[in-house]
């Protein structure tokens, strides 16, 4: 064995230890013992265990993997790389199986308060301490000399593996979801060949499995030159295509409440609240590069102007409609108001001080001091549904409408925005402050420009907030909505309309949908966005200039990004 | 001279939108607490009494805002990023230490050898964050040392969120009661004074970690490498300091102040739980930067301005304009100070670094 063969084996058996300590960390912070619960290949698998294995797979996949061949630091032998990734699954399942039996001895339920028998039987597979270390080393062994394995296939097989079990997964997750939509649509036969008690039916998961191995390699095969006959056709084909894929979106996004119910109603209607946040606080970080973590003063400034302005509580009772210009004009005003005095401040400062201006603008909308305007810990309560053309929207059905309706609108603003002059200036002004001012952008003007345009969404959101709900209460605005709409964009690609849909709707509607999830959402969305900062900043959805900028030539302050992202980059195909 | 004669009769420049704003925020202030402070003082029914305990209540919880207000001046002053993570690297010192705590209570030991007790559920504490504010450094923010300033900021955003749903996995999320110690209960009367024996004991163990901390930076070798580093990181790195080993060293410093200052919270709080990191991490940085972030002693000087000024600041000037329930106002009072300051006076009361925007 080689000098260099020693140290890989070396850091693939460090990452085992990493690995279990991170297996043990999800024990303890009671994930594992919460997702026991959830079936995702019914009899097979559960999400516990799917969650422990896909820990292994990862740090083996790493141990494994050579970040930069060349010949310094060559590919290792196949064999040699097989071993790699099962020492890293041995000396994982050591750690766990270590752990398994401290717990077993050593009594520390009274601190660690999600250490308890369920819990240990769980993590221990079932099986008596002694068989579950070695079922755990074993299963170790064999996960890791797969993930090892992956590096063995080619491009585009790698890839249709993991898609393949991706797809898998996201299809047992999505149960709540499709299973209803199916039975609505009348297709209970299907509904019942792939699901059976809340999780996959082995068949389904084996089909899903291959037909998504199968796509995802066609893909990779055929993708692009499918892609550069549909871009070869003439002008006024591609219109039509583009305007059937439209029409398509349009017809599912209007007949969805019907198919699916209304709980799920219910959380499209947040999920589409979401959007309305992000696409604003897309404005004012995403364009213009000004992190503001009190976004959610805006949401609550919209919902308490709507509240007072609607409630039947008080004496000026208008309804939505008219009370919206107000709740424009305030928005903007609130936009400057917060905007002015902070335009001046370095980056992070001015991400401190909209913080502060958040929490204020909540512990004032609880004080007493506030009760007689704002209804301190109370409330405003019975905020009237808005009537379109003689219906009232009460229902989270009718409703799910009226907020599609801001949102499309949103988008449209936001695009147009972004493909203005304004926006322009905007893109300028973030890459470099000094250069946009020497070619004559007034930065100030087009940043309280941003700070106020944000600001107007957010109060929209609030306001559909506020009719949603029929009531508005303090303790709907924590900083936690501005750290979810925050974490969401950075999810989706900052600067980018799709990335805040895609991002919304895996951040705010995934957790609806999957109760398991809900308690660790938090915990979630911090990973989130730490893992998302560490490994691909520009988000999952990465606008084209994003991309570009942080993938070719760059400014030397970039560079980091470039060597950080280079891994998750698509590989060329040859 | 030409120039100078037309400097002065330069222009006036254009008064801009954001000019007037703050000019009308300003103004907004002098007069809210001037106004505030005559109405009070001329017409409430508070005591020389009760205002002396605001004060050394203050005092107290000001000294606990030192104690977090220095590791995040500490960090600032060598990696100039905001750890926002440090209000949680308090709360897991604190959290932990309260099973040390109630061990030791059941055992008996915390009653009958209280200083010893203590000592005990300090270390827990202290080693507990500091591991924590190391870990903290070594996973999240060392990969993104030299990346664009916004980027650490939002890592340690997601840090402190990640850091509070674990220890609440791990702990649970009752909010837990430290046990009362019989001789830290009770006032104690110095110079006439009469003073709260458990504040005292606060107000004295962060004056000497503080006098341990102002000599361990001034006086030895670390403290030295640590100041070299927060100058210049190439030069350090020329002279021979592993700057690397300095960063750590000092987040482990920070981690360590933190976690006594947990033990000092729960002291005069009596309650640990897993969001308690939040409020008090904000208004600790409220502090560095009150008193100019990156200085040590202005790190120790906000901490006791903001405390006293949190504490006396709802009724001298809120309650004049009969708000009611002022107490309920605290928040906002440092809050707005950290606005204000960062607004007006981003260098602070003892800052001498430039801040400019970028």
């Amino acid at each position: 064995m080689t000098d260099r063969e020693q140290q890989r084996i070396r850091r693939a058996a460090f990452l085992g230890a990493i690995s279990g300590i991170v297996v043990i960390y999800f024990g303890l912070i009671g994930m594992i013992q919460a997702f026991v619960g959830r079936e995702v290949v019914t009899d097979y698998l559960t999400l516990a265990t799917a969650l422990m294995g896909s820990v292994v797979l990862l740090f083996a996949w790493h141990a494994s993997r050579v970040r930069h061949p060349g010949p310094e630091d060559p590919e290792p032998r196949p064999a040699t790389r097989l071993a790699l990734g099962a020492v890293t699954g041995a000396v994982s399942g050591l750690v766990v199986g270590a752990f398994l039996l401290f717990a077993e001895n050593v009594d520390v339920s009274d601190i660690l308060s999600s250490i308890n028998g369920r819990m240990l039987a769980t993590m221990a597979y079932d099986f008596e301490t002694v068989t579950a270390i070695g079922f755990h080393i074993g299963t170790g062994i064999i996960l890791g000399a797969l993930a090892a394995g992956l590096h063995l296939l080619p491009w585009a097989m790698r890839r249709a593996a993991v898609a393949a079990l991706a797809s898998v997964i996201l299809i047992s997750l999505m149960e709540p979801l499709l299973r209803i939509s199916l039975v609505q649509l009348g297709l209970d036969d299907v509904a019942d060949f792939l699901y059976q008690s809340g999780g996959s039916t082995l068949e389904a998961a084996l089909l899903v499995f291959l037909l998504a191995g199968l796509a995802s390699y066609l893909w990779a095969r055929k993708g692009p030159a499918a892609r550069a006959r549909v871009g070869g056709l003439p002008r006024a084909q591609r219109r039509t295509i583009s305007l059937l894929a439209v029409a398509l979106i349009g017809v599912v996004l209007l007949a969805l409440p019907q198919i699916v119910g209304t709980f799920l109603s219910e959380v499209l209607g947040t999920v589409g609240l979401y959007i309305l946040l992000g696409l604003g606080l897309n404005i004012v970080v995403g364009y213009a590069g000004l992190l503001d973590l009190g976004y959610v003063a805006f949401y609550a400034v919209g919902a308490y102007t709507v509240a007072v302005l609607t409630s039947a509580a008080l004496s000026t009772q208008l309804d939505l409609w008219s009370a919206l210009p107000f709740v424009v004009a305030v928005g903007a005003l609130a936009g400057l108001m917060i905007g002015a005095p902070v335009l001046r401040l370095r980056g992070d400062y001015l991400a401190i001080v909209t913080l502060g201006f958040g929490e204020i603008a909540r512990i004032l909308a609880i004080s007493d001091w506030l009760k007689p305007i704002l209804g301190g810990a109370q409330g405003i309560l019975s905020i009237p549904a808005p009537t379109v053309a003689g219906i009232t929207l009460r229902d989270p059905q009718t409703l799910y409408y009226l907020i599609l309706a801001f949102c499309i609108l949103a988008a449209v603003v936001a695009w147009s925005l972004s493909h203005s002059r304004v926006g322009r200036a905007w893109n300028a002004m973030r890459e470099d402050e000094s250069v946009a001012e020497a070619t004559g952008i007034n930065t100030t003007n087009y940043k309280l420009l941003a700070f106020g345009i944000g600001a107007v969404f957010g109060c929209l959101a609030g306001a559909l907030f506020a009719v949603k709900i029929g009531s508005v209460f303090a303790q709907s605005f924590p900083l936690l909505v501005s750290i979810t709409a925050l974490a969401l964009i950075i999810l989706g690609g900052m600067g980018n309309i799709a990335g805040v849909i895609v991002g919304a709707l895996v951040l705010v509607g995934l957790p609806e949908l999957l109760r398991e999830f809900s308690e660790f959402r938090l915990l979630i969305y911090g990973g989130v966005l730490v893992a998302m900062m560490l490994l691909r900043p520009e988000g999952l959805v990465p606008s084209a200039d994003r991309k570009r900028e942080l993938h070719d030539e760059e400014p030397p302050e970039e560079q980091y990004r470039q060597q950080v992202s280079e891994p998750t980059a698509a590989p060329v195909v040859t | 001279m030409t120039g100078k004669v037309m400097s002065r009769f330069r222009r006036p420049e254009r008064i801009s939108v954001v000019g007037i704003v703050l000019w009308a925020l300003r103004i907004a202030v002098i007069v809210g607490v001037v106004t505030g402070a005559i109405a009070t003082l001329t017409s409430t029914n508070l005591t020389g009494a009760n205002w002396r305990d605001l004060v050394i209540f203050g005092v107290a919880q000001g000294s606990v805002y030192a104690l977090i207000a220095l590791g995040y001046t500490l960090v600032y002053g060598v990696l100039f990023m905001i750890n926002f993570a440090h209000g949680e690297v308090f709360m897991a010192g604190a959290f932990t230490a309260f099973f040390a705590a109630q061990g030791l209570d059941e055992a008996g030991i915390l009653n009958q050898q209280p200083l010893f007790a203590m000592a005990i559920i300090l270390a827990v504490s202290m080693l507990t964050s500091m591991i924590t504010a190391v870990l903290l450094e070594r996973i999240a923010y060392r990969p993104l040392r030299n990346a664009p300033r916004l980027v650490p900021l939002i890592t340690a955003i997601g840090a402190s969120l990640v850091l509070q749903y674990s220890f609440r996995g791990f702990y649970g999320s009752s909010v837990r009661a430290y046990p009362s110690v019989d001789i830290f209960s009770g006032t104690i009367t110095i110079l006439g004074i009469p003073f709260l024996k458990s504040q005292l004991l606060v107000i004295v163990t962060a004056a000497v970690l503080m006098l341990a901390l102002y000599y361990f930076v001034e006086r030895t070798r670390t403290g030295r490498s640590m100041r070299a580093v927060s100058e210049d990181k190439e030069v350090a790195a020329m002279m021979g300091i592993n700057v690397d080993r300095v960063i750590v060293t000092t987040f482990a410093i920070g981690g360590l102040l933190a976690g006594a200052a947990g033990i000092l919270y729960a002291l005069i709080f009596n309650q640990v739980f897993f969001l308690m990191g939040f409020v008090p991490g904000i208004k600790a940085f409220t502090a560095a930067v009150l008193g100019g972030i990156g200085s040590i002693p202005g790190a120790m000087l906000g901490g006791l301005t903001l405390g006293v000024l949190e504490s006396v600041g709802p009724f001298l000037l809120l309650s004049g304009f009969g708000v009611p329930s002022p107490n309920q106002l605290k928040d906002v009072i440092a809050f707005s100070m950290l606005v204000l300051v960062l607004i007006f006076r981003p260098t602070g009361l003892l800052g001498k670094s430039s801040v400019e925007r970028g």
